[in-house]
C-alpha cells in the first residue's frame, strides 16, 4: 500500500533530517521526498511517499504529527492525487538514433532542454509512472546521467 | 544582563530550586550566573548521572527536573541518561554548553552536534542561536517537557550566546503559543460515555495500568473510580505503586516477569482498559493474541502510543487525571463479583514456594522483609537486572513510590536516581536497590551523596555476577558463561569507607531481619551488601 503525506513544516535548519531521522529510526520506508517553500517563507511543504501496512502508514501519521515543527499533515492515497515529478535525463546519441530519441520525447511530452554534438538533456515532467516509463523508452540508448525530483503531490480538487 | 542570567532569571521564574549537572568551559557562563541566587546546584559525578538524578526529583516532586553539562563528552555522556528520561516520558529540560556560535560545525575541541545525536530521543530539542530567543525558548521547554506525553528537552546553548549581551529581558506566565503543539488533555465525552456502556456489560473487566497514571498525578482519582465500581487491577511495571500491594482490588504486575494471577486476568478479561501504558514488549508479548476477543478501551495522552502495537476497540486520548474525573462524573453500574471471586481463588492457589536454604541470601524474601520494614512513604528506586525483577515481583507497597528504568533498561540509574529523589523529599526515607553490576556504574556517586548530605539507603545484591544476563546464558547458551563474571573485587566494606558511609554486611538468612533492622534504623547514608546465589534464577520463582 503507498499513501502520498502533504506535511507543511517550519522552514527552519535542521526540520529535514528530524523528519527523515523519524524514518530511518523507526524503519519506515521512503519512496520519495521533495521539499520546498510554500507561498509564506517561513512554511516549507514536504511531499513523502511511503508504502508499507496499513498500520504503518497511521503510525507514520501519528509520530509525524508528535514533531513539534510540523505544521500539518494531509495523507491521500495515490489514486485521488494530481502528482508529477521532474526528471533531467542525459543521454548519448548518434546519427542513426538522434530521430527517434526525438519522436519519444514528443510522444512523451518530454523537451530536449540541451545539446551537443553527442550529449543532449531531455526534460520531462510528468506522474511518476510516464517518468518511470521514459526511462524504460530510453534504456536502449546510452543513458548518461538521471537527475529526478521526487514525486510532488496534492489532492485532487473533487 | 548577559544571556547566562537571562537563563538563570528564567529558571528562578519557572521555580526551579535544584539543579544537578556538570562543569566545563562551555557551560561556566552558566554555572557562573546561577551562583546570584538561591538555586541549588549538584555536582554529580559523571554527566549521565545529572539526567538521571534530575529524573528521581522530578518523579518525586511531579514536576520539572532540570540538568545542565558542558559541550561535547559532557553533553555525549548526558545523552544515555536523556534517552532513559525519554523511554519513560520523564520531564527535564537538560542545558548543554556549546562552543562559540561562528566555530559550530569546524570540529573545534570539545564539539558535538549534541541537538542532532539527541534528535530521536527528545521530545523536542534547541540550538540557541540568538540571545533574545532564551526567554521565549526557556518558556516553551518546560511548557513541552511537562505537558501532554511529559519528556526531555534538550537546550543547547553556545558559550558566546550566555555571554551575550541582552537588552529586554521579558517572561511571561501565559503558556506559550505554539502553533504546532496543542496536546489534548481532555478525553473525548462521547468516547467516555461508550467506556462506560462497555463497563455496564462486562462480565470480566479489567483495568491495566502504565507510568502514565502516575505521570498525570491521577493516582487518587483512579483509586476512588476503583473501590467505587470494584474493577480489578493489574500494573505494568512502571505503574507499580498506582495501587498498594495489599489492595483488594490489585492483582499485581504483568508481563514475562509479572505474577501468574495477574497474566490470567489479562488473558480472561473480556473488557481491558489499557491506562497510560505503552502495550511495550515485556508487558504484552503477543498484543494480537492478548487482545483478541476482548473489547479493548486504550487510553493514552500520546495519539501515536494507541494503535501503534494493537489496534484499540475504544480509543481515547487524554491526560489520566481528566478522564478519570470525567469518569466519577458517569454514574454506571456494573457487577462482577464471580469475577472477582475467581481470581481471588486463583490468587490463593498460587503459592509461593518455601524459602531454600543455599547458604546465601534469598532475594525475593529479602525484598518482602526489606520493603515490608520501610516507612509507608518511602521511596525504593530499583536498577535494571535481576535486583529489578524481583523488587518488581516482591516489593510491598505502601504509600510509597516505586522508581525504576522500565522502558530503557539503564544499569546505574537507581544511586543517581535514588539521589535526586532524596533532595526533592528530604523527609522520606529513600533506598536504592541494585546489583553489583550497576552499582558499579554508579558507585562514584556516592561522593555526590556524601557531600550534599543526601543520606540515601543504598542495598546491593551481590552475587559477583551480571545474574540477569547469566540467567539468559544459563537458559538460552546451556551454561556457556561469557562476559558476565565481575570477580570478587571491589570491597564494598572499604569503599563505603572511603566515602564516610556506614556498611552492613547481610549474609546469613537468620540474620537478615536483624541486618535490615540495623539498615534502616538511622537517617544516616548506608551500604547493605547482601549476598545472593549467582545461581538464582528470576525465571525460577512462583508468584
Amino acid at each position: 500500500m503507498k499513501k502520498i503525506y502533504s506535511v507543511l513544516v517550519e522552514n527552519r535548519s535542521g526540520v529535514l533530517s528530524k523528519v527523515a531521522g523519524l524514518f530511518s529510526r523507526r524503519s519506515f520506508n521512503i519512496d520519495s521526498l521533495t521539499v520546498g517553500e510554500t507561498e509564506d517563507k517561513a512554511v516549507s511543504c514536504m511531499t513523502i511517499v511511503s508504502s508499507g501496512d496499513e498500520r504503518t502508514l497511521e503510525q507514520i501519521e501519528k509520530q509525524l504529527n508528535k514533531k513539534l515543527d510540523i505544521i500539518r499533515i494531509k495523507t491521500f492515497e495515490e489514486q485521488m492525487s494530481v502528482s508529477r515529478e521532474l526528471m533531467l535525463i542525459k543521454v548519448k546519441y548518434n546519427k542513426s538514433n538522434r530521430r527517434e530519441i526525438m519522436e519519444t520525447c514528443q510522444a512523451m511530452k518530454a523537451d530536449i532542454v540541451d545539446m551537443s554534438k553527442n550529449l543532449m538533456i531531455i526534460q520531462i515532467c510528468d506522474t511518476p509512472e510516464r517518468t518511470r516509463l521514459m526511462i524504460k523508452l530510453l534504456s536502449g540508448i546510452s543513458i548518461v546521467e538521471i537527475a529526478r525530483t521526487g514525486t510532488l503531490a496534492l489532492q485532487k480538487c473533487e | 544582563m548577559i544571556g547566562a542570567d537571562a537563563v538563570i532569571k528564567c529558571l528562578v521564574k519557572e521555580g526551579v530550586d535544584t539543579v544537578f549537572g556538570y562543569s566545563g568551559v562551555a557551560i561556566d557562563p552558566f554555572w557562573n550566573s546561577i551562583l546570584e541566587t538561591d538555586i541549588k546546584t549538584v555536582l554529580v559525578r559523571t554527566e549521565q548521572n545529572a539526567a538521571h538524578a534530575a529524573s528521581g526529583y522530578a518523579r518525586t516532586r511531579k514536576k520539572v527536573g532540570v540538568c545542565a553539562v558542558t559541550s561535547g563528552p559532557g553533553a555525549t555522556n548526558l545523552l544515555t541518561g536523556i534517552a532513559t528520561a525519554y523511554a519513560d516520558s520523564i520531564p527535564l529540560v537538560c542545558f548543554t554548553g556549546q562552543v562559540d556560535s561562528e566555530l559550530i560545525g569546524s570540529d573545534v575541541f570539545q564539539e558535538a552536534d549534541v541537538t542532532g545525536a539527541a534528535e530521536s530521543f527528545v521530545k523536542y530539542s534547541y540550538l540557541v542561536k540568538n540571545v533574545k530567543d532564551i526567554p521565549r525558548i526557556i518558556h516553551e521547554a518546560f511548557y513541552i517537557a511537562n505537558t501532554g506525553r511529559r519528556g526531555p528537552v534538550l537546550i543547547d546553548l553556545p558559550a558566546d550566546i550566555q555571554l551575550a549581551h541582552i537588552a529586554d529581558f521579558k517572561y511571561t506566565d501565559e503558556p506559550p503559543k505554539l502553533r504546532t503543539y496543542k496536546p489534548t488533555v481532555k478525553g473525548n465525552t462521547l468516547q467516555i460515555k461508550k467506556v462506560t456502556k462497555v463497563l455496564e456489560n462486562a462480565k470480566r473487566p479489567l483495568v491495566c495500568v502504565g507510568g502514565g497514571v502516575h505521570l498525570s498525578d491521577a493516582e487518587e482519582v483512579f483509586r476512588k473510580f476503583i473501590e467505587k465500581h470494584r474493577i480489578p487491577v493489574v500494573s505494568t511495571m512502571m505503574g507499580l505503586g498506582i495501587l498498594p500491594s495489599d489492595h483488594p482490588m490489585y492483582y499485581g504486575m504483568v508481563g514475562n516477569n509479572g505474577f501468574q494471577v495477574a497474566n490470567r486476568a489479562m488473558n480472561e478479561s473480556d473488557v481491558l482498559l489499557m491506562v497510560g501504558a505503552r502495550v511495550a514488549d515485556r508487558a504484552v508479548s503477543a498484543p494480537d493474541l492478548t487482545f483478541e476477543g476482548k473489547v479493548l478501551v486504550h487510553m493514552d495522552v500520546d495519539p501515536a502510543e494507541i494503535g501503534k502495537n494493537v489496534g484499540p476497540t475504544i480509543p481515547i486520548v487524554g491526560d489520566a487525571k481528566h478522564i478519570f474525573e470525567d469518569f466519577m462524573g458517569e454514574s454506571f453500574y456494573c457487577s462482577h463479583e464471580a469475577w472477582i471471586a475467581s481470581l481471588n481463588n486463583y490468587r490463593t492457589m498460587v503459592r509461593r514456594g518455601d524459602v531454600k536454604d543455599t547458604g546465601f541470601i534469598d532475594s525475593p524474601e529479602f525484598v518482602r522483609t526489606l520493603s515490608g520494614k520501610m516507612d509507608d512513604d518511602a521511596i525504593y528506586v530499583a536498577d535494571v537486572g535481576q535486583n529489578q525483577l524481583f523488587s518488581c515481583r516482591n516489593y510491598i507497597m505502601k504509600k510509597g513510590s516505586f522508581f525504576t528504568s522500565g522502558g530503557m533498561g539503564t544499569m546505574g540509574y537507581s544511586i543517581p536516581a535514588a539521589i535526586g529523589a532524596k533532595m526533592a523529599d528530604p523527609e522520606r526515607q529513600v533506598v536504592a536497590v541494585c546489583g553489583d553490576g550497576a552499582f558499579q556504574m554508579s558507585m562514584m556517586e556516592l561522593a555526590t551523596m556524601n557531600q550534599y548530605k543526601a543520606p540515601v539507603k543504598i542495598v546491593v545484591m551481590r552475587n559477583n555476577y551480571l545474574g540477569l544476563v547469566r540467567e539468559h546464558q544459563h537458559f538460552t547458551y546451556k551454561d556457556n558463561y561469557s562476559m558476565v563474571h565481575l570477580g570478587s573485587d571491589p570491597d564494598l566494606e572499604l569503599l563505603s569507607k572511603a566515602y564516610g558511609i556506614n556498611y552492613i554486611k547481610c549474609e546469613k538468612m537468620e540474620n537478615m531481619e536483624a541486618d535490615i533492622d540495623k539498615f534502616l534504623k538511622s537517617d544516616e547514608s548506608c551500604l547493605m551488601e547482601v549476598m545472593t546465589d549467582p545461581t538464582e534464577t528470576v525465571a525460577g520463582t512462583i508468584a
